[in-house]
């Protein structure tokens, strides 16, 4: 008989056991398990260019045109359709993306290592807001700042992270932003000073072009979002560090990719289960309405699988007008995610509930016997490729996935 | 057409939030049309024009803030700028409800002092609820009806075993710590209290002890079907037992609709065992006396309250304690006059259980073989059977000392008890014959003979002398038979009250704290009686959906 807390207690040990440090930049193909030169890796589950949202074929679009495959819409579009170029999701190789996620094989990504149990989890580049890849936007600027970042910038990354060996805490970093007002998901302002302090004397030792240097620090300390990719893959390194435990109801994967959003289970293997996407509720920024909101897209919600974002809402009263109205509301965020969680987290705590630990490890159990479906933080992307960001705000997955999972889980272990 | 203005605030640096909160407020203006508020960086000065937003000749920089208002007409678009100082003042109160936990579980953390559960939700969820409160190691108030008896039976058990207490379910009242939970009146506290398996009863006391002057210790509710067979009672013992225990509590009562027959002498056998007077008003079920030993019977429920006061006033005096010879094994009463056995059976039978005999007050108790006693046996040996081709026993000892020697062989007996009845007509000399036979019985079979005499003192046989044979003879001899019953009920071996762990007291006479899940009414009663108290927003498990509860409930038993 199957000791189903036994196995989500070890799940979830794993998952805030699980030390994941920033190791280095290198380019997708060379890293990526199974990365290859037609090959497009996106966020959420599986997806077709026939169901794919506006934002995920833009991007798609100016992935294959930053590749050199493609020079416009209609030819990048054939590529796909035609099965030349296949699509896969990030979380099938070991990494994620933010909003449509594309990642090419050309791509400079950070390279994540869980130092506990020694899986390595992958992700982009960010670069930073208005017109971005990520929310669809592939215009001749777009890409000409694509490449600057790949070119220019992620060599030195990357030879500034080759300089020290220790690589960058991710997990200490994370739980020193929860306590700066971050909560990793939306808010990522303390962690991105964080990030580009510790980057910036490795920077300065690598490089003998001061203004690429004063460049490269500028663009990662303007940018409140420099770290929310990193803090992504250190997220995938610890919810992968606890996944496939047999018997074990903790959700391991949560995904959008425009048009569906789907979820892993710890002890349903590689299984997807999804429904198509919610549209997120919040503020918009001006000139736009909930009508331009594409569906709640990206891997980022790996964040509140790993017990941050939404679930660490408590952290950050400084954001939770954007998606609630008052900090108490924000602290009712993080109350609620506690009843569908199996843990408090040992290394994420929050000050304001006296250092309690951020609630860890949704349990398809809870979700589905209390109808409390996960609380997600999220921007807003323009329902259509290319304009790119339009507001932020508060989204949650369909009920049915968790059903979904709930009566696989059944099919699997209680069949006896 | 439209008018468009705009302000630039030079260094005026917002959070992203508050700018579009102002827009957002500034949209909501009567006449205008559009707006939007940002810090002027290019990006954003380009989403500006994107929508149609950004007036020629802007001049503005990224550390400053670009406030623009589209409207219908002039003043309404003034109108709007001069207000965004009171908008980007406006502090929020703090509108947003405390938190109300939709799990029993978090409702725990929240207020981990709550040793109180009240359940309050749709029948076919409340077995569910209660057992995850006492899995939570809490006392349930189970208001819920419509619960099955087996769930009633089964969540009984498992508080017995886990030393909690489940009142209910169909329980409306109880006062727990001065508390009322359900329906209950407003009383004092006090030295009085009380175990019910009725609502309105527990109330109708209660309110009365109170008017009254007296005051409620606790008062326990048991829900009305404790006292049937199936259920045997078991809150109320559990209550009983924890009254008995409780230093608050100098009196009890316990008040109930007529309860099955055996859990009476179950409950009333548990009751004598206490130091405590109890009085019991089983409204309905025939009182077998005023007074057995601590135990005081009512017949309305006024009177028990009363009562309950003046034996809670009367207290300090009357600390008797019973001898502590007990008894173990069956009563065996052997009688010469028949309403004499009666008025024994319908005193026993509300605390000896299996009770028969030849004169029985309900029809089980119909001995089968008059010849041959079982469990405890009253027999009336002047009835034709006996008497047949011989003399009344009045007159005649023959048949008496004979039976009395089997019941004296009979290692299931515990305890003789015997009629001795003099005057006119009867035996000259009854103690006589009797003694010897007693007197073989006490000292070589060790077991107590009890004899109630019915005489006076001019009567021929000499009474004083006859009780004083008896009495030499080694029993203990009476002259009514309630007192006989009332020292018979006090030898009866006290058999511990309840069986499983005893219900901590710790939960009983500090401050009530208590989650509540169901009727909003009791939560915001339980504030207003000054309680602590947090309100469980639940909802069906899983929404109401069969196929998804069967599975969680299925993945529960792995635990």
């Amino acid at each position: 008989m199957i000791d189903i807390e036994q196995a989500n207690e070890t799940a979830v040990n794993r998952m805030m056991e699980a030390r994941p440090i920033l190791k280095g930049v290198a380019t997708a193909r060379d890293v990526i398990p199974g990365m290859r030169d037609n090959l497009l890796l996106h966020a959420g589950p599986p997806i077709t260019w026939e169901r794919a949202s506006g934002p995920m074929r833009g991007a798609i679009v100016g992935a294959l045109i930053f590749e050199g495959l493609a020079h416009d819409w209609e030819s990048a579009e054939k590529l796909v359709t035609s099965g030349e170029i296949e699509l896969e999701p990030c979380h099938e190789h070991n990494a994620v993306g933010p909003m449509a996620g594309v990642t090419s094989p050309s791509m400079k990504v950070y390279i994540i290592e869980n130092v506990t149990h020694g899986n390595k989890a992958y992700s982009n580049l960010n670069e930073g807001y208005g017109k971005v890849l990520r929310y669809g936007a592939y215009s001749e600027d777009v890409i000409t700042k694509l490449r600057w970042m790949n070119d220019e910038m992620g060599p030195v990354l990357a030879d500034a992270l080759a300089t020290n060996e220790d690589g960058i805490d991710i997990r200490a970093l994370l739980a020193e932003a929860l306590h700066m007002g971050d909560e990793g998901h939306n808010r990522n302002k303390a962690g991105s000073f964080i990030f580009t302090s510790k980057l910036a004397p490795l920077i300065a030792q690598v490089t003998k072009n001061n203004d690429l240097a004063a460049k490269i620090l500028k663009f990662l300390g303007d940018n409140a979002l420099s770290v929310l990719n990193p803090v992504m893959a250190a997220c995938k390194a610890m919810a992968d560090a606890g996944h496939n435990i047999e018997g074990s109801t903790v959700v391991t994967t949560m995904a959008r990719n425009g048009t569906d959003f789907g979820i892993r289970v710890s002890g349903l293997g590689n299984q997807w289960f999804t429904a198509p996407v919610e549209t997120p509720q919040g503020l918009y920024f001006s000139g736009f309405t909930a009508e331009d909101a594409s569906g709640d897209i990206g891997d980022s919600t790996i964040t509140e699988t790993a017990g941050i974002g939404g679930f660490a809402m408590a952290a950050a009263p400084a954001i939770v007008t954007f998606v609630s109205g008052t900090p108490q509301d924000a602290l009712n965020a993080t109350l609620e995610m506690y009843e569908i969680t199996v843990a408090e987290h040992k290394y994420f705590t929050i000050p304001y509930l006296d250092f309690r630990g951020t609630p860890t490890g949704v349990d398809i159990r809870k979700v589905v016997e209390l109808g409390i479906p996960p609380r997600i933080n999220t921007g807003i992307a323009h329902k259509e490729a290319g304009v790119g960001q339009v507001g932020a705000g508060l989204v949650r997955p369909p009920m049915a996935i968790f059903e979904q999972a709930l009566m696989a889980y059944a099919e699997k272990y209680l069949n006896d | 057409m439209s008018v468009i203005r705009y302000e630039v605030r030079k260094g005026a640096y917002y959070d992203s939030v508050v700018l579009m909160q102002l827009q957002k407020a500034l949209t909501g203006l009567a006449g205008v049309l559009d707006a939007g508020v940002v810090m002027a960086t290019a990006a954003n000065k380009e989403l500006l024009a994107a929508g149609d937003l950004l007036p020629e000749g802007v001049e503005a920089g990224a550390d400053d803030l670009l406030i623009v208002v589209k409207g219908e007409e002039e003043t309404a678009v003034v109108n709007a700028l001069a207000q965004v100082d009171e908008l980007l003042k406006r502090r929020r109160t703090s509108t947003g409800q405390d938190f109300r936990p939709r799990s029993l579980e978090a409702a725990v953390n929240i207020l981990p002092e709550a040793n109180w559960v009240l359940v309050s939700v749709p029948g076919r969820y409340a077995a569910g609820v209660a057992e995850e409160a006492l899995r939570l190691n809490r006392h349930v108030f189970l208001y819920s009806d419509n619960v099955s008896l087996e769930d009633e039976i089964r969540l009984k058990q498992m508080a017995r075993e886990k030393g909690l207490l489940v009142m209910g379910p169909d329980c409306g009242t109880a006062i727990i710590n001065g508390i009322g939970l359900g329906f209950a009146n407003r009383v004092q506290r006090g030295n009085i209290g009380l175990v019910g398996a009725s609502g309105t009863g527990l109330q109708a006391i209660t309110s009365r002890i109170h008017n009254l002057g007296g005051g409620v210790s606790q008062a326990i509710g048991t829900g009305g079907r404790d006292l049937k067979e199936a259920v045997g009672g078991l809150t109320t013992l559990q209550g009983m037992d924890l009254l008995a225990r409780d230093e608050e509590t100098a009196v009890i009562v316990l008040v109930s609709k007529p309860p099955a027959p055996s859990v009476v002498t179950r409950l009333l056998s548990a009751a004598l065992s206490i130091t405590k007077p109890v009085v019991v008003s089983f409204l309905g079920y025939p009182p077998p006396a005023r007074r057995l030993g601590n135990l005081y019977f009512a017949t309305t429920l006024a009177e028990a309250a009363d009562l309950a006061i003046k034996l809670a006033k009367e207290l300090t005096s009357e600390a008797e304690t019973a001898e502590t010879s007990r008894i173990s094994g069956y009563i065996r009463g052997l009688f010469s006059g028949g309403t004499l056995a009666y008025e024994a059976v319908l005193g026993l039978q509300a605390i000896l259980h299996p009770l028969y005999t030849n004169v029985p007050v309900r029809p089980e108790q119909t001995l089968p073989d008059p010849l041959t006693s079982q469990g405890h046996t009253i027999l009336d040996l002047g009835e034709d059977v006996f008497t047949q081709g011989r003399l009344h026993p009045m007159m005649d000892n023959d048949l008496r000392l004979r039976r009395l020697r089997q019941e004296a062989a009979d290692p299931e007996t515990g305890l003789i008890l015997l009629d001795v009845v003099l005057g006119e007509g009867a035996h000259p000399d009854p103690a006589a014959e009797l003694a010897p036979a007693i007197a073989e019985v006490c000292r070589q079979r060790q077991i107590p003979v009890v004899a109630v005499v019915v005489g006076t003192e001019d009567d021929p046989q000499n009474m004083d002398a006859q009780i004083e044979q008896l009495q030499e003879a080694g029993a203990t001899v009476f002259q009514d038979m309630t007192t006989a019953i009332s020292y018979i009920a006090q030898q009866l071996a006290a058999s511990s009250l309840v069986a499983g762990t005893p219900v901590s007291l710790t939960a009983f006479g500090e401050e009530l704290s208590a989650i509540n899940v169901g009727l909003e009414s009791f939560y915001d009663s339980l504030k207003a009686q000054g309680g602590t108290a947090v309100q469980v927003e639940w909802r069906p498990p899983a929404g109401g959906n069969e196929k998804l509860m069967a599975i969680l409930a299925k993945m529960k038993q792995q635990a």
